[in-house]
């Protein structure tokens, strides 16, 4: 196996996979700080070079590290399609996902042959315009009140925060988003109080909300998974099951999470749903992930940021999601320093999740503290709603009132559907022409344009009850 | 005219055009096309610029309003390993560590093992130390009195992570540490505090065993129901003989927050 690569006279040696794979990662703050990255730009290429030479097999053959996710990895990978794939290289499987009929073979059953090592490794030898392209034929259609991930959808979870998780504010939020037409992936609070008792009280309001409405859409309460299941035993209605995850055993511990414990809470959710009515498909895991998560609790075990991210896909998959996200600007400028990291980043994270076979949406957002703005949130949703990205954050004016930062807004989803032509999950988009939100596929005049707008919206939820 | 609708709804479209009465939110706040209206984008950038500059604030245990508490509390300062703003926001593993000598200063104004360690970081807000402490520390440490429990000396660190928090533990061997530390900058507030709760910290612990109540600035969080919610977290790990996430937030008494204002 080739682990040398001279460049214009110069050599260049990597010991083994791990070293291999961070040097040869585009340039991260967080890899940086792990001591992991290349130290030159010319070390950076040569890595690049010589991962383009590894076989496939290589990722099965050299684990990066040994837990519990690289067991669920291996466990889950389909032999039989991998045996087509072992003798090709990195470089090779680059062409091949850019081939132009890839996505087919990848439908057909190759998605099961590729491990989030040989995903991680392909990304880092890609460039911005390959990871848009490769990414967009491939669909995950995922399935819980309503059916997201088809072509041409592009779904919007209303994020309706409030910093002490008051109902009224929470629900006039949420009621400002669907008026945008956002809201079809879901309405997701995240609480600002892990105590139960908010937690039910939010899980009732957003049902109640949602049931009011007749929106076929699912809500979610995004504390701690075991709360919500607490707040299950206690009655509250659960459509999601929310957790933050990350690739490694050690950085998943740090979230007080395992995977037996996310099996369980998924089953104590499927078994609550076929007690109530609604549910057309049984996704029904909502996960969260990050570059730089793994190194902010210690987990990442000399592992690079960008495989470590890709490993948190191979828990998500495990559990059938209904959405995933990468939150990726959320971290901070000590793992992803400024715009160009970020939108790096979010491509990166996108084209992986996809090639494995999520329903990959991300969290376009930006940090204070941070050398990134509006105009980078901006240029990062363009290019993702051109590389077929299954859902962003709608925000309202896109201040996250109780997390303190900045993602996409209700018009910034609105704007960038118009733009590329792409619109809501197809059960709300029949709800919002009933509703005179959407006219023939496109956001109403009068919907959504001030105060006014509520009166009206209110008055044909009214009509509709009749 | 919403009077069919169910309450849900009703009472967030009656409050429609005065939103501000439920939430910091920008809402119903009209467009351009799709775009924003043009004074909502230059709101936008201004309170942008007041994050920004949020961050490189500064308080001074020399200067009110730190000062009346520092002379009340016979509060002092220490520093984490991060030596400079720029090294702080660049290596959040030295914001995590005290400094070289701290652990002996510490040891040597503080009394050990005591029930409650009251710590104040500044964090990715100074300007938040400096506008949500001075009315959160007094209440705190008197509550904390009348319940009976020994209290530590409170201090500062400069250039402070929450991970700290674990050195701190090894140091005092308080029961309990409360540290109290600047958010990062929002957009609707640059000065919003949290604090993170831990029974027994150790060198090794992650956020799993801590607690945390977060958003404590006026539009947020009050500082008096702040001062309930951690003490009610402290309650319960006192009973409980851990902190973390199993240990679930009490639900603070309804005589307590009828009149909060909420």
């Amino acid at each position: 196996m080739k682990r040398s690569v001279t460049l214009r006279g110069e050599s260049f040696h990597f010991t083994d996979l791990r070293e291999l794979m961070g040097c040869a990662n585009e340039p991260k703050a967080g890899d940086r700080l792990a001591g992991i990255a290349a130290s030159s730009e010319r070390e950076r290429v040569a890595a690049k070079m010589a991962l383009a030479e590894v076989p496939l097999s290589a990722f099965l053959d050299e684990p990066l590290l040994e837990d519990d996710v690289t067991g669920l990895i291996i466990d889950s990978l389909d032999r039989e399609e991998f045996a087509n794939l072992r003798s090709l290289t990195v470089g090779e499987l680059r062409e091949l996902v850019l081939s132009s009929n890839f996505a087919s073979e990848w439908q057909r059953g190759l998605k099961g042959a590729l491990t989030p090592e040989i995903v991680a490794a392909t990304a880092r030898i890609m460039s911005a315009r390959d990871l848009i392209s490769a990414a967009a034929p491939l669909r995950s259609v995922t399935r819980c009140r309503n059916t997201m991930g088809e072509g041409g959808v592009l779904g919007v979870r209303i994020q309706p925060n409030h910093p002490t998780d008051d109902i009224a504010g929470v629900v006039l939020s949420a009621l400002d988003g669907l008026m945008f037409g956002c809201g079809d992936a879901v309405i997701g609070v995240n609480p600002a109080g892990d105590a139960i008792e908010n937690v039910v009280a939010l899980e009732h309001a957003l049902q109640e909300l949602i049931g009011a409405v007749g929106a076929p859409t699912q809500s979610c309460v995004l504390s701690h998974f075991t709360t919500q299941l607490v707040a299950l035993e206690r009655g509250a209605p659960v459509d999601l099951l929310f957790q933050s995850i990350g690739g490694t055993e050690a950085t998943n511990a740090g979230f007080g999470v395992t995977l037996q414990g996310l099996a369980e809470g998924r089953e104590a959710v499927l078994a609550s749903h076929a007690t109530r009515d609604g549910f057309i498909g049984d996704n029904v895991m909502y996960f969260e992930t990050g570059q730089g998560t793994a190194l902010s609790v210690d987990g990442h075990g000399g592992v690079d940021q960008l495989t470590c991210e890709a490993r948190a896909y191979g828990v998500a998959r495990a559990f059938d999601p209904f959405l995933v996200n990468s939150v990726v600007g959320f971290i901070g400028p000590e793992y992803l320093a400024d715009a160009t990291e970020i939108i790096r980043a979010g491509l990166e994270d996108h084209f992986m999740g996809k090639l494995l076979g999520l329903p990959m949406g991300i969290d376009i957002c930006y940090t204070n503290h941070v050398e990134a703005n509006q105009d980078t949130t901006d240029q990062l949703l363009v290019l993702l709603a051109t590389a077929g990205c299954n859902f962003v954050m709608g925000v309202p004016g896109s201040d996250d009132v109780m997390l303190n930062y900045q993602s996409t807004s209700y018009h910034d989803a609105a704007g960038v559907r118009e733009l590329v032509g792409a619109g809501p999950a197809p059960e709300f988009a029949e709800w919002l022409e009933q509703t005179g939100i959407f006219v023939e596929g496109r956001l109403a005049e009068g919907s959504a344009n001030g105060p006014e707008s509520l009166q009206a919206f209110a008055e044909s939820i009214k009509e509709l009850g009749r | 005219m919403s009077a069919d609708l169910p309450d849900t709804l009703r009472g967030a479209v009656d409050v429609g055009g005065d939103v501000s009465n439920v939430t910091p939110a920008r809402l119903l706040i009209g467009r351009a096309g799709t775009a924003y209206r043009t004074s909502t984008q230059l709101q936008l950038r201004a309170d942008h610029a007041f994050a920004k500059d949020a961050l490189n604030a500064t308080f001074s245990l020399y200067e009110s309003p730190m000062k009346e508490l520092a002379e009340r509390f016979d509060l002092f300062e220490v520093k984490s390993e991060a030596a400079t703003r720029e090294e702080y926001l660049a290596r959040p593993d030295k914001g995590r560590r005290l400094g070289e000598g701290v652990v002996e200063t510490l040891r040597e104004n503080c009394p050990s093992g005591v029930d409650l360690q009251i710590v104040i970081g500044d964090g990715l807000s100074p300007l938040a130390v400096r506008s949500q402490v001075p009315s959160l520390l007094g209440p705190l440490l008197d509550h904390a009195a009348t319940r009976g429990w020994s209290l530590g000396r409170a201090f500062v660190v400069r250039n402070c992570r929450v991970g700290a928090i674990n050195d701190i533990g090894d140091a005092l061997d308080a029961q309990n540490v409360v540290l109290l530390i600047g958010e990062r900058p929002g957009l609707a507030s640059a000065e919003s505090l949290s604090a993170y709760l831990a029974h027994r910290p150790r060198t090794g612990d992650t956020d799993a065993q801590r607690n945390l109540v977060s958003n404590i600035h006026p539009g947020g969080v009050t500082a008096e129901d702040a001062v309930w919610r951690i003490l009610g977290l402290v309650d319960a790990f006192m009973i409980q003989g851990r902190s973390g996430f199993t240990v679930k937030e009490p639900a603070r008494p309804t005589s307590l927050s009828e009149g909060s204002g909420r």
